[in-house]
């Protein structure tokens, strides 16, 4: 990756700045999101169903004796087919603690970005609410919307958490 | 290579605080007049691993204040000083002042600096043996500290002198006679001292004192700087194989003088014999004399004068080693040993040779064998009392996480399932071919239960850690509400789960209040009643099945049915005249319910009854009321032993599976048609003995799809929660089992209905129903007509 | 393979911190909480250095380290006492109970691991 490179050698602080990205696909759009909050990348095994909630939560798993969430990115945000297969793929995710696992399309690299490297939001549509994109970011001609996924994840949108009235 | 010291804190202040606890146990129970010797090495020890592990730690204030504990607790348990209440006083004191430096590292909390340099005071005065309490030895005692490099007062008991004086060896480099002598004044503040100009130019300085290398270097700084003065320790005697002598303060020299006739040797043998203990012997020409004394080398020098020249004559501190190339930061010091930083070797060691990067090997470092006869064991009956320490106080427990316990608690769940499972797919096999498998699985099955008690006893706690706090806070309120009350518990013993006994406190305290206030009466009102002026209130534990129930009862005025049923209307609750009793009294727990005539600052707000009933739901329990009016009333909680474990009914849904509770369970049934009636309104009833009971489809509840949406073609399960029933229609049992319980709310969040999640045997997730809101839900749901 | 060390001290933090700490420096590490548990290991393994604390319930580091001299196969294995008293009078008593040397404490794992590789390389 001769951009990142080259960008990489205009600053002397950009070495220590660099983030590391997994990025991922989802319907026609390629996603990034910071590698630090993944846990573990596994296949789709089947769920257990939680009664009124909706549908792209698809239910929970036992991870390793832990009960974690599944939620369909694919459903949420109505892009592409949704099939489940051998192919399809769960980012188990770790955040702050809570364990949450999100399906994708297909995970596609790990990719090191500067900050120079990534671009404000413009006002372009992407399916994800640009409140949760913390920037694009161009690397071979190719684009990636990085994503908060902290704060997606965490947002009332996603109706994993609690919501503090609830008792 | 770089560790992190930080990771070991937490042991060590676990440990502190489990040694400091168990020193003050042993203190309060010692016997002035004759203490355990036992008692005394096992406080000795105490203070002496703590000294060990601060120090190491880096918690100085904790090892300062250990050390001079340890040094006084030493003297006390060698019998060089008698103990006295004064010092156990002041023990204590240390004690508390270590806990709270021990907290002041664990939690950042400030400590007392003043406290902290007055018990080490007191310690200090007391290994020096001075009383500690007299104002004019505050008084000295701070004079002392304004000038702490004034002479140390030559009253002091011998014993505690020697054990700290240290003999150093200060080189310092070139100095002019001017400086030296200044320097040989200041060291001379701090104990004996005498200086010898090298041929180097440097200047080495000999110095007796109890001050630390510290102390030397900031004298010595006003003069010279640090970096030009080398301090070696030099044993104050202890040769190889030598007598060990430094505890009497004695120092050893090797006399070197050319060789004498036998007759002159003897002539300043017996001299040199009345400064001290001297043997002779012969080496390359010249005769030494190893020579042990309290003396100085000038008397020596006076002796050996009458007999030999003192140009030829060599007096030297100890044995010296005769070769010996040190290795790296390895000396040879003047006791023969290899001393580094630190550290040292009696002998070189050498690494094995198929040591990757073996150090050079140093050459033999033999210390002078010259040396007179070693008398090792100079003191026979101390080292013997050393050896003959037999097993102190035990250590009876052992501290761990809770997270621990927790994790073990769940293997073990998932290992009574695995054996549940087990046992019931071998239940299936003819018993007859398989009797030894049987028996085999029999056997499994009472150590799995066997191991399960003995797993979930240790997160166990008696009652009394809750009943003990009611006595005084009855009393109080029972005096401020002018009412005589007189309190009983029963079943303190009764053990509950850790995580339970705390979260029951408020609701217990809450039931406690109730009753003081609106239960038991007022004297004159009792009187009147014929009851006797003192009202009784009883709380009591108790084991029952699976359960623990713990009961408020008092003997007041009970609960009036007519009024509580008159404040429902009044607040729009849904009643009628001819609810049953139990259902009458679950009315209080409604939210803003209150039937107090009077509220009072103690209770009767109508804040409370509902919040107890939503903590002990929260807990897996439920509470039930008896009361009968003029005789008393009973709240009974009744919780589930722990939190971790549930026993279960499976059963299954479409392709899911669910877990109810089996205390929860009245009954299951297969419903004839004719037991099911449709009421407008109200969806469904089933007839069961007499009793007409809401039919809850949980696939309609979750909007879960299934093949059986018939009553007829599926089974009820009979549910009861505070108070209600309801039939709860699934497709069908699966089986009867102890399940984990696993919160759903770690990394997802509460759903209304399900209380928890459970893996199964198969490794897949099964959701525990969460059965009071079921029967909530399903009344919603019926009243909306959702469902048809 | 390894080189194998027994640490025997009654205070669990610091046989953590020693035993980490040779462990990170790729030795293993057999501990033991008194004289008594030191000398029951040091029957059932014979280690490659001994590193013993001095005051100790139950059996104390001198009393193990002439239990083990008294041992044929601990005749020529090193024994370093980590103790608090640097004083002369116990070195000397460690001397004659047949220890190599001592290590004052407190040490930071640097040193003790540079002392360690001193003796066993």
């Amino acid at each position: 990756m001769s951009s990142i490179t080259e960008s990489g050698n205009n600053t002397n602080d950009g070495v220590t700045n660099a983030k590391e990205f997994l990025t991922f696909v989802l319907g026609n759009e390629e996603y990034g999101l910071e590698i630090l909050k993944v846990q573990e990348i596994r296949g789709y095994d089947a769920v257990t169903k939680i009664a009124n909630t909706p549908e792209f939560i698809k239910g929970v798993v036992n991870l390793r004796g832990r009960i974690v969430p599944i939620v369909d990115l694919r459903i949420k945000f109505n892009l592409g087919k949704v099939e489940y297969n051998e192919f399809t793929v769960v980012i188990i995710l770790n955040l702050n603690g809570r364990i949450v696992g999100m399906v994708v399309d297909g995970v596609s690299d790990v990719m090191s970005l500067q900050p120079n490297q990534i671009r404000a939001v413009p006002d372009i549509v992407a399916s994800i609410d640009t409140k949760y994109i913390v920037g694009l970011a161009s690397v071979e001609e190719k684009m990636f919307i990085l994503v908060d996924i902290e704060q997606l994840m965490s947002s009332t949108d996603m109706e994993l958490m609690d919501s503090v009235a609830m008792h | 290579m770089s560790i992190d010291m930080s990771q070991f804190y937490q042991a060590f202040f676990d440990e502190a605080e489990e040694l400091l606890a168990e020193a003050e146990h042993l203190l309060l129970a010692l016997d002035l007049d004759n203490p355990d010797s036992e008692d005394l090495n096992a406080i000795f020890r105490a203070a002496h691993s703590i000294k060990g592990g601060a120090a190491t730690f880096g918690m100085t204030d904790m090892a300062e204040i250990t050390h001079v504990l340890e040094n006084l607790l030493d003297k006390i348990r060698k019998n060089e000083m008698a103990l006295t209440g004064e010092h156990v006083d002041t023990f204590l004191e240390a004690k508390d002042v270590l806990n709270s430096q021990l907290e002041g590292h664990r939690s950042g909390a400030d400590v007392d600096r003043d406290v902290q340099e007055e018990v080490k005071r007191k310690l200090k005065a007391l290994s020096e043996g001075k009383p500690v309490s007299a104002a004019a030895e505050m008084a000295a005692a701070a004079a002392s500290a304004a000038a702490p490099a004034a002479p140390k007062p030559a009253v002091v008991a011998p014993a505690a002198v020697v054990d700290k004086m240290r003999h150093y060896n200060i080189d310092v480099k070139a100095l002019s006679e001017k400086d030296t002598a200044n320097l040989e004044g200041e060291l001379g503040l701090l104990g004996d001292v005498s200086s010898k100009r090298l041929d180097n130019g440097h200047v080495a300085f000999s110095l007796k004192t109890e001050d630390s290398e510290d102390d030397i270097i900031s004298i010595c700084a006003f003069i010279v700087e640090p970096e030009d003065i080398k301090i070696t320790l030099q044993s104050a005697a202890a040769a190889p194989g030598a007598a060990a002598a430094p505890a009497d303060g004695k120092q050893r020299y090797n006399i070197e003088v050319p060789e004498l006739s036998d007759k002159d040797a003897e002539n300043l043998k017996s001299e040199l014999a009345l400064l001290g203990d001297v043997s002779i012997s012969k080496a390359g020409g010249k005769t030494i004399f190893a020579l042990t004394t309290e003396d100085s080398k000038d008397s020596i020098e006076s002796i050996c004068s009458f007999v030999v020249d003192l140009e030829t004559l060599v007096i030297k501190d100890a044995p010296s080693a005769s070769a010996a190339a040190p290795a790296e930061d390895l000396a040879v010091a003047s006791n023969g040993f290899i001393e580094g930083d630190g550290f040292g070797f009696f002998e070189p060691i050498t690494p094995p040779p198929a040591a990757p990067a073996a150090e050079p090997e140093p050459e033999p470092a033999k210390p002078v064998e010259a040396a007179p006869a070693p008398v090792i064991e100079k003191k026979p009956a101390a080292a013997k009392k050393e050896v003959e320490k037999a097993a102190a106080v035990e250590t009876t427990s052992i501290r761990v996480g809770v997270e621990k316990v927790d994790q073990l608690i769940n293997l073990v769940g998932e290992l009574v399932i695995t054996q549940a499972m087990l046992e019931e797919r071998i239940s299936k096999l003819d018993p007859v071919t398989h009797e030894d498998l049987l028996n085999s699985l029999g056997q499994l099955t009472r150590n799995t239960r066997d191991l399960q008690e003995s797993v979930m006893s240790i997160r166990m706690m008696p009652m009394d850690y809750v009943f003990s706090r009611f006595p005084r806070m009855v009393r109080d309120l029972a005096t401020r509400l002018g009412k005589k009350v007189e309190f009983v518990t029963s079943g303190a013993a009764t053990e509950l789960d850790k995580g339970l006994i705390e979260r029951i406190v408020d609701p217990l305290t809450h039931l406690v209040r109730n009753s003081i206030d609106h239960g038991i009466e007022v004297p004159d009102v009792r009187h009147q009643s014929g009851k006797n002026e003192t009202g009784r209130l009883s709380l009591s534990a108790s084991n029952r099945g699976g359960n623990i129930v713990i009961e408020v009862t008092d003997d007041g005025a009970g609960l009036n049915r007519e009024r509580i049923l008159s404040k429902a209307k009044q607040s729009g609750l849904p009643v009628s005249d001819t609810m049953p009793d139990s259902d009458v009294w679950q009315l209080i727990f409604a939210p803003g319910f209150s039937t107090a005539e009077q509220v009072t600052d103690v209770s009767g707000r109508g804040v409370g009854m509902d919040v107890v009933k939503r903590n002990v739901s929260a807990m897996g329990g439920v509470i039930d009321i008896r009361s009968a009016l003029g005789y008393g009333t009973t709240m009974s909680i009744s919780l589930p032993l722990t939190l971790a474990i549930l026993d279960g009914m499976s059963v299954s849904l479409g392709d899911n599976m669910y877990v109810v509770p089996l205390n929860l369970i009245v009954e299951t049934m297969q419903p004839q048609a004719t037991d099911i009636k449709t009421v407008t309104g109200a969806g469904f009833m089933v007839h069961v003995r007499g009793e007409y009971l809401p039919i809850i489809p949980l696939y309609s509840l979750f909007n879960q799809p299934t093949q059986i949406t018939n009553p007829v073609d599926g089974v009820l399960v009979i549910i009861e929660a505070e108070g209600k029933k309801a039939a709860l229609f699934v497709d069908g049992l699966v089986g009867q089992q102890q399940v984990v319980i696993k919160s759903l709310e770690t990394n997802y969040r509460k759903v209304p209905g399900v209380s928890g999640a459970t893996i199964m045997g198969d490794g897949s997730v099964a959701l525990i129903l969460d059965v009071p809101t079921i029967i909530k839900m399903g009344q919603n749901n019926n009243s909306e007509g959702v469902y048809q | 393979m390894a080189k194998t060390i027994l640490a025997v001290d009654d205070s669990g933090s610091l046989r953590q911190m020693v035993a980490f700490s040779l462990t990170a420096a790729g030795y293993q590490v057999v501990q033991a909480v008194d004289g008594q548990d030191g000398l029951n290991k040091a029957r059932d393994q014979v280690v490659d250095l001994v590193l013993t604390d001095q005051n100790m319930p139950n059996m104390d580091g001198l009393t193990l380290i002439k239990s083990l001299r008294g041992m044929s196969s601990y005749q020529k294995v090193p024994i370093l006492m980590l103790t608090t008293e640097s004083s002369d009078e116990m070195k000397a008593k460690g001397r004659a109970a047949g220890a190599n040397g001592w290590l004052v404490k407190p040490f930071d794992p640097k040193r003790l691991i540079d002392v360690v590789q001193k003796v066993i390389g």
